[in-house]
Order: C-alpha cells, then sequence, then structure tokens
C-alpha cells in the first residue's frame, strides 16, 4: 500500500523532512519507490521562480539530446543542479548517469505569450521530451514547469535520498508531496510513481481506482494532448483534477463533487442540488471508484486532500500556523509536527475536502454538504 | 398395410412431429382435462378398438377374437394441430400420466407448416439456445490492492442515464447562461422492454404496472417500463404513473391519436419516448399482432377496427431518409411534451448501426440508443426473421460503444443494449457483461414473461404460440377465458421478487469488482472470454 505525506511551510525544508516522514511510516509501505513533488522552491531556485524547470533522468546519449532539442527551441540553460551518482545504487534502483534539474531561459519568442498558451507549450515540450524517451529509452521527463521539482526512482526513500544526496542546502522548498512506493501492482515503471504532474498540479494516492479504464478513456477522448500515460490507474486523479480546473473552470470543492458526486437522494437535500446533479450526470465518467486517499497541490500552492466515497483509507491533517502536514498515519505527523495541537488534527471523511491555502493560516475543511460559494 | 386413405405430402405421423406426447392409460383416469387446456388442440379423445386372440385350452373350443374398447388419448399429427410442447397437459393431469417429450430426431413438420402457403408465424425468440453473454467472466477481482465491497452492507448507486448529456464544458456553459439543457432520466438500469398492450394480455400488462409501481413508489427503485406499439390504456395516460412509462411510438403509430388527445389531461410527463425503428426479433419487419388478438379492447386503444391483422409497416413510411427519420421525428416528438422528456430510437441489431450512430450524434436532441440484438423476443413474427435475421448484440454493442468512446461522446448519448438479455436464466450477469462492454443500461421482455407470468416458451422451439392468442398463461391472449388464468396481483408480487433478485446479483458482480458509487459502463477491464476470437472482436481480455 503507499503511504503519503505532504506537507507545506512558510519556512523552506529540505526534502528530508517529506522523506523522513514516510519513513516513519515504513510498516504501511514496502519501499518499493520514491517519488517527490516540490514546489514554492527556496535555496538557489528562489530567485528563478518564473522560469520553467524541467525534471527527469537521462543517460549521457539522452542528455545530448536534450541539449540539441532545447537549443533548437531556442531555450536556455540558466541554472543547474545535476545529480551523476558516482556510489553503487541501492538493490534495485537501476544505474542512472543523470538526475536532471534545469532551469531554462524561455526564448525571446515567447515574450509576448499569453500565460495559456506558454503553459500549453511547456506541457507540449515535456511531451514531446517524453516522447524523445521512450523511443530509446534516454531520458524520462517528470515536469516542466516554473517553480516545480519532481525526483522519481525505485527503491526505498531513505536509501534513495542517501544515493542521490537529497539532503543538500540548495535543495529546499516550502511545498511538498512524498510518496514511498512504486506502483508494483503493474511492471516496474517509473511513470507509474506517483505524484503525478500536469501545468503546474500535481497528485498522489492512496489506493487503487477501479474505475480506471471508463475513465481513462473519457479523458483520452477529449482532444486534449497532457492527457495521456496512465501507467497508472492514478495518474486519472491528477487530470480529473485539470480537467476540472483547467476545462470547466470549476474550483476545488467542485473536484470532490466531480470524482465522489452526493448520492441521488443526497442531491434532493443539497442547497445546490440542481446544479450538483447535472454536474455529476455530464460527469458521470469521471466518478472515481474504490478507495482511495488523494493529496495534491494546485498551481497557487495550495494543498488539499480529498477521500473516497466511503473513506477507506487513511489519512489526517494537522499542524500549526506556518506548517501544516497530510499524512497517511498518524505517527507520520507527529515525527514531523510533534509540537501542534493535537486536539486540531482533523481525519477528512467521506464528504470532506481539506486544504491548507498558500498562507498556511489553518486546515480549510470543506464539507460537499455545504452550499457552493458560487452557486451555477 | 392395411390402406389408410389417401397419403398426402403433409400426411405425417407422431413420429414427425417436434413434439410427441407420451401417455400412460395405467394411470390416466379419463378426466379430460389435458384435452380441454390443450391450446392448440393437439389432443383429443381417443376410443380404441383393440382385438385379443382368445386360444382356449383343450380342443373343444376354437380359438377366436375378443373385441375390446378402450377409451384414452389421441395425437392429433396436421401441421395445424401439431403438438407446441407446451405441456400444459402435464400441468392440469391429476395423476401425471401425459407429458409431451421432444422428439429426439429432427421433425419433418416443419417442411410443411406452411400450409396454404403462409410461412410459419410464431413467437418467441430464435430457436438457438444460448448467448456468448453466458460465456463472459467477471475476472478483475479486488482483494488486497483494493479491498472488495460488501454486496450486502455497503452503499451502492446503481442508477443510469437516459436522455442527451451535454458535454461538461458545455453544460457548464449551458447552466451559466441559464440556457435549456435536454430532460435526463435517473432510472434503474434494468428497463422492461417495449411489450405492446395487445401482444401481452390485459392482465399481464396490468401485473407488469403494478409491480413497477411498487417498485417506485415502495421500494424506491426508479424502473421503467416501455408500452411497445399498442398505446397506452386512458386511465393510465391521466395517471400520476405515467412517470414509470416509456411510451413507444412505432411505424404504423397505433395508439397514438388517443396519447395525443390525452396530453392536455396529463398529471405527469412519461419517462420518455422511444421510436422504434427495428426490432431484434424481426429486423426490417414491422410490428405484428394478428387478427386473433384484435378483440374489442385492443381495437378502441389502437384506434383499428376489431378482427383484423395490424402488420405495422418495416419502416415509418412518411419518413424517406435518416435525417427525416431520426432529426425531424425526434424533434417532433420532443415538441409534444415542451421539450421535457427525452426521446430516443430503438433500432434492431445490425453492421449499420454506427451510421445511425453516428448521425445522433450530430443530433443534439436524440436521448439515447437502443439496440436490439437478434435474440430478441416478439410476440408475433415470421420464424424465418426470427431464426435467421439480425446482428448479435454483444459486438454491436461493443462496436457502437467505442465509436462513442473514439468521438468522446460516450457520456452524451446512452446506449440501451437488449436482445436475450437472461435467454438462459443468467439476468445480472447478462445485463452486467453489456454494461461493461458499454450499454448504460439492458432492456428485457421475454425474461419479465417467463420470470414473472411462467411463460412456457422456450428456444427449444416450445409453445411459442403467442402470436395467435391462445397462450396457455393467459400472457399473450386476449381471450378472457384464457387470460384469467393470470393473476395480475402475482405478476406484479413476481416482476418485484425479480428486480429485488437481480438488484442484490448486480451487487455480488460489481462489489468484488470493487466498483459501488457508479454503474461500471464500459469497465472492459473487468471482463474476459476463453474464446480468442470473441476476445478479440469484443476488445475484451482472453482467458483460459
Amino acid at each position: 500500500m503507499c503511504r503519503l505525506f505532504a506537507i507545506t511551510s512558510s519556512d523552506p525544508l529540505s526534502p528530508m523532512v517529506a522523506l523522513r516522514a514516510i519513513d516513519v511510516m515504513k510498516e504501511g509501505h514496502d519501499g518499493s519507490g520514491t517519488g517527490m513533488f516540490m514546489t514554492d522552491l527556496a535555496g538557489d531556485f528562489e530567485k528563478l521562480k518564473t522560469e520553467p524547470i524541467l525534471s527527469g533522468t537521462f543517460t549521457n546519449e539522452g542528455v545530448k539530446s536534450l541539449d540539441r532539442f532545447m537549443t533548437e527551441c531556442d531555450f536556455l540553460v540558466k541554472h543547474e543542479l545535476s545529480i551523476r551518482p558516482n556510489k553503487q545504487p541501492p538493490p534495485g534502483t537501476p544505474k542512472r548517469d543523470y538526475y536532471l534539474i534545469r532551469v531554462y531561459e524561455y526564448p525571446p519568442a515567447w515574450r509576448d505569450l499569453k500565460a495559456a498558451e506558454i503553459q500549453f507549450r511547456l506541457m507540449m515540450m515535456r511531451l514531446q521530451l517524453r516522447r524523445m524517451g521512450e523511443e530509446d529509452g534516454s531520458m524520462m521527463i517528470f515536469s516542466f514547469w516554473p517553480d516545480v521539482i519532481m525526483i522519481k526512482e525505485v527503491g526505498d526513500p531513505m536509501a534513495i535520498a542517501d544515493y542521490l544526496g537529497l539532503d543538500r542546502k540548495e535543495l529546499q522548498a516550502r511545498a511538498m508531496l512524498v510518496q514511498g512506493r512504486q506502483n508494483t501492482n503493474y511492471a516496474i515503471n517509473i511513470y507509474a510513481c506517483h505524484p503525478f504532474f500536469i501545468q503546474g498540479m500535481a497528485t498522489m494516492t492512496n489506493g487503487e481506482n477501479t474505475a480506471f479504464v471508463p475513465i481513462r478513456e473519457f479523458l483520452m477522448s477529449r482532444g486534449f494532448p497532457g492527457y495521456i500515460g496512465y501507467q497508472s490507474d492514478s495518474e486519472t486523479f491528477t487530470h480529473i483534477l485539470h480537467y476540472t480546473v483547467n476545462h470547466l473552470a470549476l474550483g476545488l470543492p467542485m473536484y470532490k463533487h466531480v470524482i465522489t458526486p452526493l448520492m441521488d437522494g443526497e442531491l434532493a437535500m443539497h442547497p445546490d442540488g440542481q446544479w450538483l446533479r447535472r454536474l455529476k450526470q455530464t460527469c458521470r465518467p469521471l466518478i472515481i471508484d474504490g478507495p482511495n486517499c488523494v493529496m495534491g497541490c494546485l498551481p497557487d500552492k495550495t494543498l488539499f486532500m480529498v477521500q473516497d466515497s466511503k473513506k477507506l483509507r487513511p489519512g489526517v491533517a494537522g499542524g500549526h500556523p506556518g506548517m501544516y502536514a497530510f499524512s497517511s498515519e498518524m505517527c507520520g505527523l507527529d515525527a514531523t509536527i510533534p509540537a501542534r495541537d493535537k486536539s486540531r488534527d482533523f481525519q477528512p471523511m467521506k464528504y470532506d475536502t481539506v486544504t491548507v491555502g498558500p498562507e498556511r493560516r489553518e486546515v480549510e475543511i470543506w464539507n460537499q454538504w455545504d452550499a457552493l460559494h458560487h452557486s451555477h | 398395410m392395411e390402406p389408410v386413405g389417401c397419403l398426402t405430402p403433409f400426411t405425417l405421423s407422431v413420429k414427425d412431429l417436434p413434439w410427441i406426447i407420451l401417455w400412460d392409460k395405467e394411470k390416466c383416469t379419463l378426466c379430460g382435462r389435458c384435452t380441454a387446456v390443450c391450446p392448440v388442440r393437439a389432443i383429443e379423445l381417443g376410443v380404441h378398438r383393440k382385438r385379443a386372440i382368445n386360444v382356449s385350452v383343450g380342443l373343444t373350443e376354437k380359438p377366436g377374437n375378443l373385441f375390446t374398447v378402450y377409451h384414452g388419448i389421441d395425437q392429433r399429427t396436421d401441421p395445424v394441430h401439431a403438438c407446441v410442447g407446451c405441456g400444459m397437459c402435464n400441468l392440469v393431469c391429476p395423476n401425471n400420466c401425459i407429458i409431451p417429450a421432444h422428439n429426439e430426431e429432427i421433425d419433418k413438420l416443419r417442411f410443411h407448416n406452411n400450409v396454404g402457403g403462409v410461412p410459419r408465424r410464431r413467437g418467441g425468440r430464435r430457436n438457438v439456445p444460448g448467448v456468448i453473454l453466458d460465456q463472459i467472466k467477471f475476472i478483475r477481482i479486488s482483494m488486497l490492492t483494493d479491498p472488495a465491497l460488501d454486496a450486502g452492507r455497503h452503499e451502492f448507486e446503481l442508477r443510469t442515464l437516459l436522455g442527451r448529456i451535454l458535454p461538461p464544458e458545455e453544460m457548464v456553459r449551458v447552466t451559466q447562461e441559464n440556457g435549456w439543457t435536454p430532460p435526463v432520466r435517473e432510472i434503474y438500469p434494468l428497463v422492461i422492454g417495449s411489450m405492446s398492450f395487445g401482444a401481452l394480455s390485459p392482465n399481464m400488462w396490468e401485473g407488469l404496472q403494478m409491480g413497477v409501481a411498487y417498485l417506485n413508489e415502495e421500494l424506491g427503485m426508479p424502473v421503467r417500463m416501455c408500452t411497445g406499439e399498442g398505446g397506452c390504456p386512458p386511465r393510465l395516460l391521466r395517471s400520476r404513473f405515467l412517470k414509470y412509462v416509456i411510451l413507444q411510438i412505432a411505424s404504423g403509430y397505433f395508439g397514438w391519436d388517443e396519447i395525443i388527445h390525452a396530453l392536455p389531461e396529463m398529471k405527469e410527463d412519461p419517462c420518455a419516448i422511444e421510436i422504434k425503428y427495428g426490432q431484434g426479433a424481426k429486423p426490417g419487419d414491422g410490428g405484428l399482432l394478428m387478427w386473433y388478438k384484435v378483440n374489442k379492447l385492443i381495437a378502441a386503444i389502437r384506434g383499428v377496427p376489431p378482427g383484423v391483422s395490424l402488420p405495422s409497416p418495416p419502416t415509418h413510411q412518411t419518413k424517406y431518409s435518416i435525417e427525416e427519420s431520426v432529426a425531424k421525428m425526434i424533434q417532433s416528438m420532443y415538441m409534444g411534451w415542451g421539450f421535457r422528456v427525452p426521446v430516443y430510437p430503438k433500432i434492431s441489431g445490425t453492421s449499420t448501426a454506427l451510421a445511425v450512430l453516428n448521425n445522433l450524434t450530430r443530433n443534439p436532441y436524440a436521448g439515447a440508443l437502443a439496440i436490439d440484438g437478434e435474440d430478441g423476443g416478439t410476440g408475433a413474427a415470421y420464424n424465418v426473421s426470427m431464426n435467421h435475421m439480425g446482428h448479435p448484440i454483444a459486438s454491436n454493442l461493443r462496436d457502437a460503444y467505442l465509436n462513442l468512446v473514439k468521438l468522446g461522446k460516450q457520456n452524451e448519448i446512452p446506449l440501451f443494449a437488449a436482445g436475450g438479455v437472461g435467454k438462459s436464466g443468467n439476468l445480472a450477469a447478462n445485463a452486467a457483461a453489456l454494461i461493461m462492454l458499454g450499454a448504460s443500461g439492458v432492456q428485457t421482455g421475454k425474461y419479465m414473461m417467463q420470470a414473472a407470468a411462467g411463460c412456457l416458451g422456450s428456444e427449444s422451439d416450445r409453445c411459442n404460440i403467442c402470436n395467435i392468442g391462445i397462450c396457455p398463461k393467459g400472457i399473450t391472449s386476449q381471450d378472457p377465458r384464457v387470460d384469467r388464468r393470470l393473476d395480475p396481483e402475482k405478476v406484479a408480487e413476481r416482476v418485484v421478487e425479480v428486480f429485488l433478485t437481480f438488484d442484490t446479483e448486480l451487487k455480488k458482480i460489481v462489489a468484488p469488482l470493487g466498483r459501488s458509487t457508479s454503474l461500471p459502463i464500459g469497465m472492459s477491464d473487468a471482463i474476459g472470454i476463453a474464446d480468442h476470437h470473441a476476445a478479440e472482436r469484443l476488445s475484451i481480455r482472453y482467458v483460459v
């Protein structure tokens, strides 16, 4: 089973904080993989927040291909944090030449483009690089976006952290999602490792989405080039979020209404039942099923957590102003933020969405029974 | 050989018939119930002369003949009176002394049941037992990576949608602009398929309606029933129960005069309007209600004179193209109810189904597409149509669904599948298989007749005389002397039991697959089949 940990802090944190929390929860995961999403970056990346950062793994040939491609696209390297491990990898971890975190400078031709166009182009470049890597196995691309770093690898989180030397001062962030398991339900494939990323947002999931195939078919038939991949059923959660927020222009509370709508009888009693019923009908193929706890991060650095409609997976939110964390298990939270008012810890149930905004002042709780702010 | 008179080409012996009556003289009490109940008068009282040779011991008396007479049963062998195997004789026999047995060899009757040059017509289904749906297994069992759900204790939401559903972006836009959205019904995924008032007896119809009303109002299950092409009784049109009814309009337009006149007095809108363009049991053929069944009541509801056969044309005669048939007719029907009632076409399974479907995708009003496969049942059709015409539902439905997926419209036009659902008694398994192949719901008619009313028909060509109004169970007859055998209350009870059973079995299928919050439409990863070609054709897993 996966274990998830998400943290947001006013003060920059090393990824080791989150990785240790995952390690504390080791009884609940098999340590088969490590996935990490970092945003609101600090350290060396603090001053480069508007420039896109490419995260991925590369062979020596892959780096050359990347350079050629980026040069053709007129992107210049502005900053780089490359990890070239010189130790033996931990057992089960493949040997790779490069783990690359590279900040690029936009080409002059992009200067006058609208934000949406830039975001689309960045995604298309990521997909192009991904395709190039899939052809010859020379690269795997996790993200290409401003203020976002992603690292994924097969192997135990602490062993990977030690192997890659992640405990370094130049690598710090204020918001992080970390997950401690390669998706071993299927063939080992790093692209199946959570968190999943698309255009500034990321999610990770504990549990299996049994409605995976119809959801995948629906997303792939939207005509949006970013909805590909699906080496893991959990990638659909990220893309449903993206679809809800970017395509339907509905906010995060509606995400919960899309993936786990109220039952027909409940909708009859909801103040916005009529609209929610329509939403449920039109988004019927996006209704998830199975046990799922989803944690994610929005482009504005808001962290959130939602549960499936039966609340079949664990998840707790807690902390204090300035630092909040979501954890699959209480021990992860205890180990990371011991000095908090535990009576204010909150375990979201089947109707709840919990969020911590970018100000990190409180854990906000939305219930699906709440009236909507902007009623349609 | 003694002379038997003139032998004609259709002089048959009992051995030439599909059903042979076995009768036990020793047990028979000569009560006469069997001959009275036989719907086709296949048996009659027989007075048999028997000769025995009487040879006394000794030489004084010469051997002589002893003639006796005994009474019993004679099986008639002329094609019109050939036994149909219904077994009613056995049902009424107090001593269990009579039973029809299937002839072990292929009968000769089939070469002769076209007396007067009229090909055989009958009710029932294609005379081939079993459907491929029976072979589909549910293979994705949740255990450890995700826990199986509890069919008995967890909450399930297994409803479906009928009506045109706007794509999400458009739905958001239309809602913000306060625009019109097509009507959509939330219904139970098992629909009682179209069986007309006329095809069914009044008692059967009443029983089904009562069962449906109970399911809705007492058990909260939004079950719907389609009228078929026979119109709708006036009281039902003006009652609150109309909302549980899907009104069908077909090429004969029977009963629509009454329906249109009732419009101003309707308290509720009907659930939907089904436009029938085709039927699985007799593709390319219109509805058929033979004169035997057109009594005064049926004639009044349908708006026709009594005692005449009512063969509907194969197509809607006023419409010559798909654009006319589909676009104009759908919009006309929408207008009839002020755009508040979903309207959808029903077609028979055909290799041209995708052409129809593609047309519907471009019609913003089309509320669904119902496809009726070759195994669908009927009250009356030509035998050749039933046995040889039509397309199996599984691949037709799958193609249609995958086509919608390609267009990104898989949620916009719900597909309803019919034709052989529950043919072997596996109603829930067949329905679940079709849903996972892409159906939003299924329709079943024949199964309801069998389970709710005890229909005796089978794919071994048993009974199947629904067409001539002498259904021995009173299900499809229009003769009050026979209809009264069927108690509508009992039919209603059975309808409720059938749906409760179906509901539990459906949960028993979807719960282990880890599904409960929505109907697993198109969940093709959950099903497999041990037939490589079928697996390939249906794009599902091949499992052995």
